[in-house]
């Protein structure tokens, strides 16, 4: 989250002021990331096409280089055999960076309780927003996406969220 | 098939014991005799069994009747010009000896007997790479034997090289590279995936390049496999519909109405008239959305996106008519054994037209835009040729398949709900290139709404289920007013609807091509195994011989055209 200026300024007035113009301008500029691996991906397409059409949010510039996203939305189930490269693409976005956890298997293995899916990305990786349904409609990765605005509107240039976290592959 | 088919295979094959289940032949022979039959009926002009369709395996630990041995292969074999269908079956006692591979025979072997080796275990000698496809590589024990716990999970730190598999590859094509270094040039190895935009979920394609140029190429896939057959054993048949809708979710109706069908067969139900059209109907239309996604994306790809919008929008529509119908966008989890879960609503008949109307017009306005466009024809004519003969060796079915000049459909070769009486055309490629299994893609939507505006006509007035209280539940409102209903409805949803013991095997052609299960019942109300033959599966093991010594950017429009997903390819 760090721009390098708070080591000079601390916690003043100037640094508050500046989280509100830069979380100003993260929150309408989001660069989604889609890692999309099942049907929820199929739900994702979908909210970008014309009907829902997921540019009136600011987040339409969807990347496919993890290097030039701030948004990771995970659409679909993550196995054992995927979270080695789910860790990875996390890694590769650079800061500040937030996750999406789109449909009822990314947040909690959904109906594949069983050997090979992960019961949650949560254990990989730090999830900002989760997203219900199996799949979810459109709208509902919409009003997520608006969450995740909100979320941000709040946030400060001092604080790294996920510098404690660890996951099962850490 | 007809009783002489058996009469013919009895004959030819003394020591076996051969018998007819459903409509097609079950050959049990010695493991010793195993690869005898299976080169004799596939080369025996009588036979000709060109396609292997699937290789699995079953593990009676637990089941009630001995079978003399703990482990069985089944190879499903057909002979697709006079549809006969054959299992052939051997009992294994020591998985760790196995029995010998069928790779010599048919390629298709090469992935079906690794996912077998994968999740039972068997060994199969000779086979040239058996190593896991679907489990990862740090992976330990066999899932689908019965003494594998269902929630022993195992964590994988680090992803597996494939260094040592596209070497191989690279030196079974006779490239050195030792010779490359003297003609001052090097292999450079590019991994595509299995987080790209091109791959449309989870594949990793590694290839081996000269320049541009595919030298090499090796894939790896399970990346999706998230347990269906494993979770399958402990659901009953109905509660397995909705698990179904998730192996290709983009016609999970198609899945849902090739399950049921399957469990029909064996039960030996014979579903209302005006269901079997109500399922024609669904399958048809889902079929359009199937190949509407996969044009929609591959057109991407090649950098069209203006034909995203003109085809996607109409999915997207539909998406109006599907909610009206099933209550869920995606997944609609419409069937029930013996039925359907309801009627159309009042209206169907002019929704469904209308959205006719504008999937016609959405993809002729997409097909105006590549027909004639040089740029288009350009990319795809004559890239990426699969010959009939290897399409067929690799076990591909469908609008692959036929791309490559096969004119094998199961809805003019082995009709089921009428389709025989339906007037439409199959659409078959002359040479196998991307261009032909895109344009079969488009014309094959144009005979299903040909198909639909039939249908839509004949379709009679009925109920949709059957009346048994063996199989389909009771009336809410013989449920809630006598207490025959509610214990009735009680068994169904806790016990499941009891299939006789047995083993069976029953298809479909879906979107991708054949969809099959295979189910051993144990006579319970839930499945001892339930293995899917998905048709991606077979379709992704050619892959290689696609894209070889073409450029890697046909990789990327070749893989988009084949329609691979990753629901029903990893299951």
């Amino acid at each position: 989250m760090a721009l390098g200026l708070e080591a000079n300024l601390g916690d003043t007035v100037i640094t508050t002021k500046l989280d509100e113009v830069i979380n100003w301008g993260r929150q309408y500029s989001l660069w989604p990331f889609v890692f999309g691996t099942a049907c929820c991906a199929i739900e994702f397409m979908s909210a970008a096409a014309s009907q829902h059409d997921i540019s009136r949010f600011g987040a339409e510039v969807v990347r496919f280089s993890p290097r030039q996203a701030d948004l990771l939305l995970v659409c679909g189930t993550v196995t054992y055999k995927q979270a080695p490269v789910l860790k990875r693409i996390y890694e590769q976005m650079p800061d500040p960076k937030w996750v999406v956890s789109v449909g009822a298997c990314a947040c909690s293995g959904g109906i594949y309780d069983n050997y090979s899916t992960v019961q949650g990305i949560d254990s990989i990786i730090p999830v900002d927003i989760y997203i219900s349904g199996c799949p979810p409609r459109p709208e509902a990765i919409l009003d997520a996406l608006i969450k995740l605005q909100d979320q941000i509107k709040g946030e400060s240039v001092l604080v790294d969220r996920h510098k404690d976290f660890k996951g099962i592959l850490d | 098939m007809n009783a002489t088919a058996l009469e013919k295979i009895r004959a030819a094959f003394p020591d076996a014991t051969c018998s007819q289940v459903l409509n097609y032949v079950v050959v049990d022979v010695q493991p010793e005799k195993l690869q005898d039959t299976l080169t004799r009926l596939k080369n025996d002009q009588d036979f000709n069994c060109g396609l292997l369709l699937d290789v699995t395996a079953i593990d009676y630990l637990d089941y009630p009747t001995p079978q003399g041995a703990r482990f069985r292969v089944v190879y499903t074999i057909k002979n697709w010009q006079d549809n006969l269908l054959v299992q052939v079956r051997a009992l294994v006692s020591d998985p760790e000896a196995g029995v010998p591979s069928a790779v010599p025979l048919w390629d298709s072997a090469r992935w079906g007997e690794r996912e077998t080796y994968d999740q039972y275990g068997i060994n199969f000698q000779g086979h040239p790479d058996l190593r896991r496809i679907l489990n990862h590589c740090q992976f330990e024990g066999h899932p689908l034997r019965k003494d594998y716990p269902i929630d022993k999970r195992q964590v994988l730190y680090e992803t597996d090289s494939l260094e040592p598999q596209i070497r191989a590859r690279l030196a079974d094509k006779g490239i050195d590279e030792a010779t490359m270094k003297d003609i001052n040039t090097e292999v450079m190895y590019l991994n595509l995936g299995p987080s790209h935009p091109a791959t449309h979920g989870a594949i990793r394609i590694l290839t081996a390049l000269d320049g541009e140029t595919i030298l090499a190429n090796v894939n790896e896939i399970g990346y999706l496999h998230r347990g269906f057959e494993k979770t399958a054993e402990q659901r009953t048949y109905n509660q397995i519909v909705p698990l179904t809708d998730r192996l290709n979710y983009c016609s999970s109706m198609i899945n849902n109405i090739a399950y049921v069908k399957a469990v029909e067969s064996w039960l030996g139900i014979q579903i209302t008239e005006r269901a079997q059209f109500m399922r024609v109907v669904l399958t048809e239309f889902y079929r359009i959305l199937d190949h509407l996604v996969c044009l929609a994306a591959a057109l991407v790809d090649m950098g069209g996106l203006t034909n995203y919008w003109y085809l996607y929008n109409e999915k997207e529509a539909a998406y109006d008519f599907i909610s009206r119908l099933t209550g869920a966008r995606l997944t609609s989890s419409f069937t029930r054994i013996g039925g359907m879960y309801r009627d159309f609503y009042d209206g169907w008949k002019e929704d469904l037209e209308r959205q006719l109307v504008d999937i016609e017009k959405g993809f002729g306005d997409a097909l105006k835009l590549v027909q004639t466009n040089r740029i288009v024809h350009d990319r795809t004519q004559g890239v990426c040729v699969l010959p009939a003969e290897t399409a067929l060796s690799y076990g591909l079915t469908g609008p692959t398949l036929r791309a490559s000049g096969v004119a094998y459909d199961m809805r003019k070769d082995a009709p089921y709900y009428n389709y025989e009486a339906f007037d439409f055309d199959v659409p078959i490629g002359t040479k196998g290139d991307v261009y032909d299994r895109f344009m079969i893609r488009f014309e094959e939507m144009v005979q299903s709404v040909r198909i639909l505006r039939q249908v839509m006509k004949m379709i009679p007035e009925g109920p949709v289920n059957i009346k048994d209280s063996q199989v389909v539940l009771p009336e809410k409102a013989q449920v809630y007013n006598n207490i025959e209903g509610l214990a009735n409805h009680f068994k169904l949803i806790f016990e499941g609807v009891k299939t006789p013991p047995g083993e069976w095997y029953d298809s479909f052609e879906a979107a991708n091509g054949e969809l099959g299960f295979h189910f051993v019942s144990d006579g319970s109300g839930r499945p001892y195994k339930l293995k899917v033959r998905p048709p991606c599966f077979y379709v992704m093991g050619a892959f290689h011989k696609m894209v070889e010594g073409n450029m890697i950017a046909d990789a990327i429009i070749n893989l988009s055209c084949i329609n691979i997903i990753g629901g029903e390819l990893d299951r």
